[in-house]
């Protein structure tokens, strides 16, 4: 199928999947509503170790207050694509894997990466996002300036690219499924790992540090946005994390081709 | 009264045999156990965290070591002083899968309780790299003070066990009215994360919070076995922590039995 066919074909399909999503999540209103307050009170949680830390120091690392701030919005706003977009679908797959029931979103005529992808959305973690959205102002309000057109530009392709990076490692954690079927922990501990995106990388040393970058790259996920976004990212770092991030997501493609090449239904 | 001692006497029996099955199960997914205990990174990143902090002088009490002592006592007690009660109950009353245990001749808290205690001895294995780290790195701050203090330690630990566990049994009740604990649950990880002293060491907290986190019951099942374990808790005051502590214990416990209890009755097995 040409291309021009397909990119309108599969957002129509993504558009079918997101709407059966959002009507099952209404149906559980009160459900709904319970879920949209613990995110909330996940978010603010989220802002009581860095006001604590900020509240005896008045820089960490080469951050101040409303720089790490705006770090932690970067992070809020990515734990709700990943909780909200990418994780209830991908551990749908494990499922899938385990009970054998794979075989039916295999024999749909579309790509299979694409609909597992896609199976379930959390629409209450929009509630993140939003949470988000007012750290970014309130911490742009305390700096007094806001951020330049370039900066804003360059900042929502990094953002794209976290959310490339974000959804390849799941797509990698959710592979190992084929291999050892039981990876729901595998799961959580990606969630512990997450978590450290909320501190500016530069606050860890050493190995840690070249960990959180390289080979979890939680600091290409919040801590390059927020440079980006406050015009503090030289050219040449952003060029290499974007060649960095394309490549990771091409390997995460090859190896769920590879694992649905090991992926043997349940009877057979 | 004879009821519920031959129902002790029983489980009496039935304890050791419990604790082998449960041992051999941890055994068995010995991997997937580390996966698990691997998830408990958290106290790691926020030590990293304030070394930076404390790198241009103490903040309160906490210099570098200090710090280093506080965070790696929290990851042991926490480590050894968790379950996964609330999780495991919202699974089984949703799936059925209670109704097997509550026709065994043993009370299921006991059967779960055995449960938890048998994965301790692999816990304490997996733990044991951390506590060499905290002898080696802060001897001085564990053996400098009062014996008073290391007579303390061992019911403050036992407490905190007790308290997690009747907490999450509390917690674990919710699924009997509403299919599913783990919202409940999730809220309850974030108040705990911040209260228990298992991001912040109380101290650094606001003076109000640290009135409202020392009458809460969270302090007592992480932060107190922990301060007092690296000499941050006076000998009177520890003292009168661990009676707030058991008070809590038992309190827990007696309202956790009556939630079972009243919850069982409500207990319809879905397709069990």
């Amino acid at each position: 199928m040409p291309i021009t066919q397909l990119i309108p074909r599969y957002a129509r399909l993504l558009r079918v999947q997101v709407g059966m999503s959002a009507v099952a999540a209404m149906q559980y209103r009160v459900d709904f509503l319970v879920r949209g307050l613990i995110a909330f009170l996940w978010s603010a949680v989220t802002l009581v170790p860095i006001l604590v830390v900020f509240s005896v120091r008045d820089a960490l690392a080469g951050w101040s207050f409303a720089e790490a701030l705006i770090v932690v919005a970067w992070f809020s706003l990515l734990r709700s694509v990943l909780e909200g977009a990418v994780s209830p679908s991908l551990t749908a797959v494990v499922e899938h894997v385990r009970k054998g029931t794979l075989d039916f979103v295999l024999l749909k005529p579309a790509d299979a990466q694409f609909l597992v992808s896609t199976a379930k959305f959390e629409p209450w973690r929009v509630v993140d996002a939003v949470g988000a959205l007012v750290v970014f102002v309130y911490a742009f309000a305390k700096l007094g300036r806001w951020p330049a057109l370039p900066h804003v530009l360059l900042a929502l392709v990094f953002l794209a690219l976290a959310v490339v990076i974000l959804y390849s490692i799941w797509i990698l954690v959710v592979s190992a499924a084929f291999w050892v079927v039981k990876v729901d922990n595998l799961s959580y501990l990606f969630g512990s790992l997450f978590d450290v995106g909320r501190w500016p990388i530069s606050v860890f040393k050493g190995a840690l540090r070249a960990a959180f970058t390289f080979v979890f790259p939680v600091a290409l996920m919040t801590t390059y946005p927020a440079l980006a976004l406050l015009g503090r990212m030289d050219a040449r770092t952003a060029v290499l994390a974007l060649v960095g991030g394309v490549v990771f997501a091409a390997v995460a493609r090859r190896v769920w081709k590879r694992a649905l090449g090991m992926y043997t239904s349940a009877s057979s | 009264m004879t009821g519920a001692a031959a129902d002790l006497a029983r489980a009496a029996k039935a304890f050791p045999t419990l604790l082998t099955i449960g041992f051999a199960e941890v055994v068995a997914y010995r991997a997937e156990f580390l996966v698990w205990i691997l998830t408990t990174n958290m106290p790691l990143v926020m030590l990293a965290l304030w070394h930076a902090v404390a790198e241009d002088g103490a903040v309160g009490r906490f210099d570098q070591p200090k710090f280093t002592a506080y965070y790696l006592a929290i990851l042991v007690v926490r480590l050894v002083t968790s379950n996964w009660m609330a999780w495991q109950m919202s699974m089984e009353v949703r799936d059925g899968t209670l109704s097997a245990k509550l026709l065994r001749p043993i009370h299921p808290l006991y059967a779960f309780a055995a449960d938890h205690l048998s994965a301790l001895p692999m816990r304490l294995l997996y733990v044991s790299p951390i506590v060499v780290v905290l002898l080696v790195t802060s001897w001085g701050q564990i053996a400098g003070h009062d014996a008073r203090v290391a007579l303390v330690l061992g019911p403050a630990l036992i407490g905190a066990w007790l308290l997690m566990f009747f907490s999450m049994v509390l917690l674990g009740t919710v699924a009997f009215y509403v299919d599913s604990a783990m919202g409940a649950f999730e809220l309850w990880l974030a108040v705990h994360a911040i209260v228990s002293g298992y991001l912040i060491p109380l101290e650094l907290l606001p003076p109000w919070a640290r009135t409202v986190t020392d009458v809460l019951p969270f302090r007592y099942m992480l932060a107190f076995p922990a301060e007092t374990l690296v000499g941050l808790v006076a000998p009177a005051a520890a003292l009168r922590q661990l009676v707030i502590q058991w008070v809590y214990v038992v309190a827990t416990a007696a309202a956790a039995i009556a939630a079972w209890r009243a919850g069982v009755r409500r207990f319809a097995a879905f397709g069990g």
